[in-house]
């Protein structure tokens, strides 16, 4: 065909395409906008100083919600910091040892299947063993739940974003002498690091709105407690349970709770993303 | 091919008096899988010498280079028969130290590679893998090394930049000057100027035509200009064999091979 104008059915049909683009966009921003618009403008009106530095209270009476943001940041805290030396190393060694070996597929499958596992099975199977043996519910056992349910995503995109390296640039510290446990660590991980961060955030951010889990294992706990070894309270467990009852200032705590769950994974994202900028390149 | 007709020599292979060798490779056979690629190569690298391997693409001179420092092993399916002397030690053998091998020989690659790390990272790395140096002896080190690979001047004021920073043509020579460091015997060139531009290629040519003072350099290449104004030794590979190997001036004004003769005045490749 000589150049000059499209066809007229291609350019229909290239409308047609972008335009359903377009739409698809829109519904998702829509319900994206929507969440975050009602979120904000339920929670803002619970948010106030009490909600940092009260526990939870009796219906009624006031109170806040610092026993379950304590709770969560330290239940969070310990799972990552399980969940990320754990999924890095089984990514890196999928990634960089096992590679398309028998074994490797196999690992690598079944970490596929734990990263869809309903999250209520992890709970259950945190119940069975930890809290039974353990007779009592209690925050290990709430991160060790999250722990499980973050090491797969860990593991996923730490083995993506170390494969996405080019080999020349292990061949190339290879070169100079190094074994290829040293290349990996300070070669490999250091120009993967950006991609490795963005993959324990995920998983932070899949574990931190959490509840199923926690409600087999870690409970809740009205009261103010840094014991980890006993029932913690947690904000996804309490807004759970305060969303439900039919009292009005529980219901607020709730949507503050909720509000600052997602603020906090936001802040983690953007804190992120500043962090790990990749140089210029010219 | 019909120019056998020619009363020409199938192969025609220089060998080096064992004092001059650095290298010498022996009977050697590569395998990728159960595919061949190199077949009884017998050829030997001359000390403080550059040696320039050319020859059509998928001729074998990079698995040849690759066999040189054992990268290869990197990889379960490749294997190589036969033997690489290295100052008399066969390298192939089983209980080799992979890691001492390669400190002694280095290795640049086609496309630059540099670490993500300073530039001052980047040269000390492989010098931190073999030695305790002072603060001021690296600072030396790496100093002597960028100069030699003729970057110095540039960077000297911003060593501690990312080394992803640089140019393309600085960053290979960033990778010269990094191979050159842990101060190895030999160093091998894998089409190193390929991914340059002229100007940049013209100022690693002159960096490696210094080298040869102190190290003995094999280089693979496309570029038979290249090839002529670099080395002192060519060997040109065909199908995985080495068909002629003689002093550079020889094998480009009086190739004794034909296919050698065909290539170089560009019949075929």
């Amino acid at each position: 065909m000589s150049a000059g104008k499209p066809r007229l059915s291609r350019r229909l049909s290239e409308f047609g395409f972008l335009a359903f683009c377009w739409a698809a966009t829109g519904v998702a921003l829509i319900a994206l906008v929507a969440i975050l618009w009602s979120l904000f403008r339920q929670g803002i009106g619970g948010l106030n100083a009490d909600v940092f530095t009260k526990s939870t209270p009796a219906p009624g009476s006031q109170g806040g919600l610092l026993n379950a943001i304590l709770g969560s940041v330290m239940m969070c805290a310990v799972a990552m910091a399980g969940a990320t030396a754990v999924g890095v190393l089984a990514g890196t060694w999928l990634s960089e040892f096992a590679k398309d070996g028998r074994y490797g597929k196999v690992v690598r499958f079944l970490n596929d299947v734990l990263l869809s596992a309903p999250s209520i099975l992890i709970g259950l199977f945190v119940y069975e063993l930890m809290v039974r043996p353990m007779r009592g519910f209690s925050g290990y056992a709430g991160a060790m739940a999250l722990a499980l349910l973050a090491i797969p995503v860990i593991v996923r995109t730490t083995e993506d974003v170390l494969r996405l390296q080019p080999v020349s640039l292990r061949e190339a510290s290879v070169a100079l002498g190094a074994p290829v446990w040293k290349t990996t660590i300070a070669v490999i991980w250091k120009a993967a690091q950006g991609g490795m961060l963005t993959g324990a955030l995920l998983a932070f951010a899949r574990i931190s709105g959490e509840t199923a889990p926690l409600l087999f294992t870690s409970l809740n706990n009205q009261f103010l407690s840094l014991n980890l070894a006993k029932p913690t309270a947690n904000l996804p467990v309490v807004i759970f349970q305060f969303a439900l009852s039919a009292y009005d200032d529980w219901r607020r705590l709730a949507w503050a709770g909720a509000m600052l769950i997602a603020m906090a994974v936001l802040a983690v994202t953007i804190i992120a993303r500043l962090t790990t900028r990749e140089p210029k390149r010219s | 091919m019909t120019v056998q007709t020619l009363e020409a020599p199938e192969t025609q292979v220089l060998s080096l008096p064992p004092d001059q060798a650095v290298i010498q490779v022996q009977d050697l056979k590569f395998f990728y899988g159960t595919k061949q690629a190199l077949f009884d190569v017998t050829v030997g690298f001359k000390r403080n010498a550059v040696t320039a391997l050319i020859g059509p693409s998928g001729c074998g001179k990079s698995t040849l280079l690759r066999t040189l420092n054992r990268m290869y092993s990197l990889y379960p399916g490749q294997r190589a028969e036969g033997q690489v002397l290295i100052d008399g030690e066969d390298i192939l053998g089983r209980g080799v130290d992979l890691a001492a091998l390669r400190a002694r020989v280095g290795m640049v690659f086609q496309k630059p590679t540099p670490f993500p790390m300073s530039i001052f990272d980047n040269v000390a790395y492989g010098v931190r893998l073999y030695e305790k140096l002072s603060r001021a002896a690296m600072a030396d080190r790496v100093e002597e090394s960028l100069r030699r690979a003729a970057l110095w001047e540039e960077v000297k004021d911003k060593l501690k930049d990312s080394g992803l920073g640089l140019s393309g043509g600085q960053q290979q020579r960033l990778c010269v000057a990094r191979a050159i460091a842990v101060k190895p015997e030999v160093l091998l060139l894998d089409e190193p100027a390929s991914a340059l531009d002229p100007i940049s290629t013209a100022k690693l040519e002159e960096t490696i035509s210094e080298l040869t003072s102190d190290y003995t350099v094999v280089i693979v290449t496309h570029n038979m200009g290249q090839a002529a104004r670099l080395s002192d030794l060519t060997g040109f590979m065909y199908l995985g064999h080495m068909v002629e190997f003689g002093e550079t001036e020889q094998v480009f004004t009086n190739p004794a091979t034909a296919r050698a003769r065909d290539y170089i005045t560009g019949r075929f490749g």
